[in-house]
């Protein structure tokens, strides 16, 4: 029978180290919504969410109260809208009307957020993509819970540069549109590259087509934990820390799949998988930058960042891949800058750049996240960012991505506040050398070869 | 059966036991195994209950006990076993 040792030990981790299930999110399949007709497209979208999802906020509260558990957000991922509003959608506007639609639906069932205002256009792009891509300023500025995904390339088909370009002017505009409120619209809007069909986190979340027609993902959290276990073996070798981090991997991850599980079975929607991946809050002691600095770092961003994270996500996945028996989405450490403490500190002290952020998302999930930059940043520099994580993503074959916020009118020196888990961001520089001609030529890179590796 | 876990944490005083199982008996929850320790003053208890007989509702229960905490001047929280099981047994 359980001990109250370990009694003690779960109910240390919740109270003050803010371990907590990040978020429970239902997967919707919308394909079968499509029809020729806008609003007979939006009332079966509407219908459809607010069926399968009306318990879903009861059931997580229901959970985290009877386990004792917080459980922060519940969400609702669904099937990139460019496929379901390809036959009725006839401009960008129409696209706009969907939107509306689902933060109403959103808002009707009390979740956090909506994901899958997306198009996954990693080869081609078809029309109905391209109108709903540059739907996504105005979408994002008249809703208020939707996230917008775009994914520009993948190691199967290389990447697509046109959607490349054609997202640095997006990210733009999305942020001129949204200035008042120090361009928030572009934290909703993520660019990915090799994205998965069933991640659970925002921005990025879709349900993908390979998908159920409802399921459940968990993703789970627990930074904090992982650097309180370490504060126990300071000074001990690389095998001890190894086990530590797997061992409590293990045991937030256990949290989560029993999350899973239950929602699955009150749900009646069938359980898809465990997200393993650590995400911090701006929460203090709730930091994967502070991980860092506890293995051994002054801070993150030194010499042995990209080691140290190389390992601590490594350890999590092998810790994690024990305790579920379906692993998916991200899984992998978040590495976003306004959302971490630890990493702000980071970057005020002058320790972090948007260069050393790169080089830590070859190593873990999943690129260059919540990074406020100058507004006065060209689109085509931008796009250049984009590009090169993506091909990071591409070569590595693993998921990377984007999510910049150029803040208007906002320059070096400045801070940008966005609230909430969101946090807050110092303006980071930027390159300023010129890769307008790289960016403007036409077509894609084409898929990478998969021998030689090198 | 279904167990949960009641875990009592505060300033030791008179009673506190008393007062606890008084509650659990009138609400017909059966006690399977109590363990208790006080560490630096503060008194730790942690008691496996079965919670299948009760007459109250899950949420009743929760209510009364953290209502009966601050009473005594403790924190008593009730938790589902599963929780713990998955995270301590393989």
């Amino acid at each position: 029978m359980i001990n109250i040792m370990e009694v003690t030990e779960t109910n240390k981790m919740v109270e003050k180290e803010n371990l907590d299930v990040r978020t429970i999110t239902m997967g919707i399949n919308l394909l079968e919504c499509a029809s020729p007709d806008l609003k007979s497209t939006c009332d079966n979208i509407y219908n459809k969410i607010t069926t399968l999802a009306k318990d879903l906020v009861k059931t997580g509260e229901d959970i985290a109260r009877e386990f004792g558990v917080p459980i922060v957000n519940k969400r609702i991922s669904i099937t990139p809208i460019s496929l379901v509003g390809g036959a009725c959608c006839k401009t960008s506007d129409d696209y706009v009307e969907i939107a509306k639609t689902l933060d109403k639906a959103a808002h009707t069932v009390g979740v956090n957020f909506i994901g899958g205002y997306s198009a996954v256009v990693s080869k081609g792009m078809t029309r109905s993509d391209e109108l709903l891509i540059r739907s996504i300023p105005k979408a994002l500025k008249e809703t208020e819970l939707i996230c917008a995904s775009v994914n520009v390339g993948s190691t199967k088909t290389g990447i697509n540069m046109d959607a490349v370009k054609l997202m640095g002017e997006i990210v733009k505009e999305t942020a001129h549109l949204t200035k008042d409120n120090d361009s928030i619209g572009c934290a909703k809007l993520v660019v990915l590259c090799n994205a998965p069909d069933d991640n659970p986190f925002m921005a990025g979340a879709f349900h993908g087509v390979t998908e159920d027609d409802a399921i459940i993902n968990v993703g789970v959290s627990g930074p904090g934990v992982v650097k309180y276990a370490l504060e126990s073996v300071r000074g001990e070798s690389f095998e001890v820390l190894c086990e530590t981090i797997k061992k409590t991997a293990f045991k937030i991850t256990r949290v989560g799949q029993l999350v899973a599980q239950e929602a699955s079975k009150r749900l009646g929607v069938p359980f898809g998988i465990i997200d393993l991946s650590l995400a911090p809050t701006p929460a203090i002691g709730d930091s994967v930058a502070d991980i860092l600095e506890e293995i051994g770092l002054e801070r993150a961003g030194a010499p042995g960042t990209t080691a140290a994270l190389a390992l601590l996500n490594d350890q999590v996945k092998k810790g994690g891949v024990m305790a579920s028996s379906y692993v998916g989405g991200l899984s992998g450490a978040f590495i976003p800058v306004s959302e971490d403490q630890g990493m702000i500190d980071s970057v005020e002290a002058g320790c972090l750049t948007i260069e050393k952020l790169e080089a830590m998302t070859c190593v873990c999930s999943v690129g260059l996240d919540m990074i406020a930059i100058p507004g006065d940043t060209k689109a085509t520099t931008i796009s250049g960012i984009i590009a090169d994580e993506a091909a990071i993503g591409m070569i590595n074959q693993k998921t990377t991505a984007v999510r910049v916020i150029p803040v208007e009118g906002k320059g070096l020196g400045e801070t940008v506040e966005f609230g909430g888990l969101l946090g807050y961001a110092p303006i980071m520089p930027v390159n300023q050398f010129d890769c307008s001609a790289f960016v403007n030529r036409k077509g894609r890179i084409p898929a990478p070869i998969h021998s030689f590796k090198n | 059966m279904k167990k949960c876990v009641i875990t009592v944490v505060g300033k030791d005083t008179v009673g506190i036991i008393a007062k606890v199982c008084t509650y659990l008996a009138e609400s017909k929850i059966n006690i399977l195994d109590i363990s208790q320790t006080i560490v630096s003053g503060y008194f730790n208890m942690m008691m496996i209950v079965d919670i299948a007989n009760t007459t109250k509702s899950y949420d009743e229960i929760l209510e009364n006990l953290d209502k009966l905490g601050e009473g005594i001047g403790v924190s008593i929280k009730c938790q589902k076993e599963e929780i713990f099981d998955m995270m301590h047994r393989i």
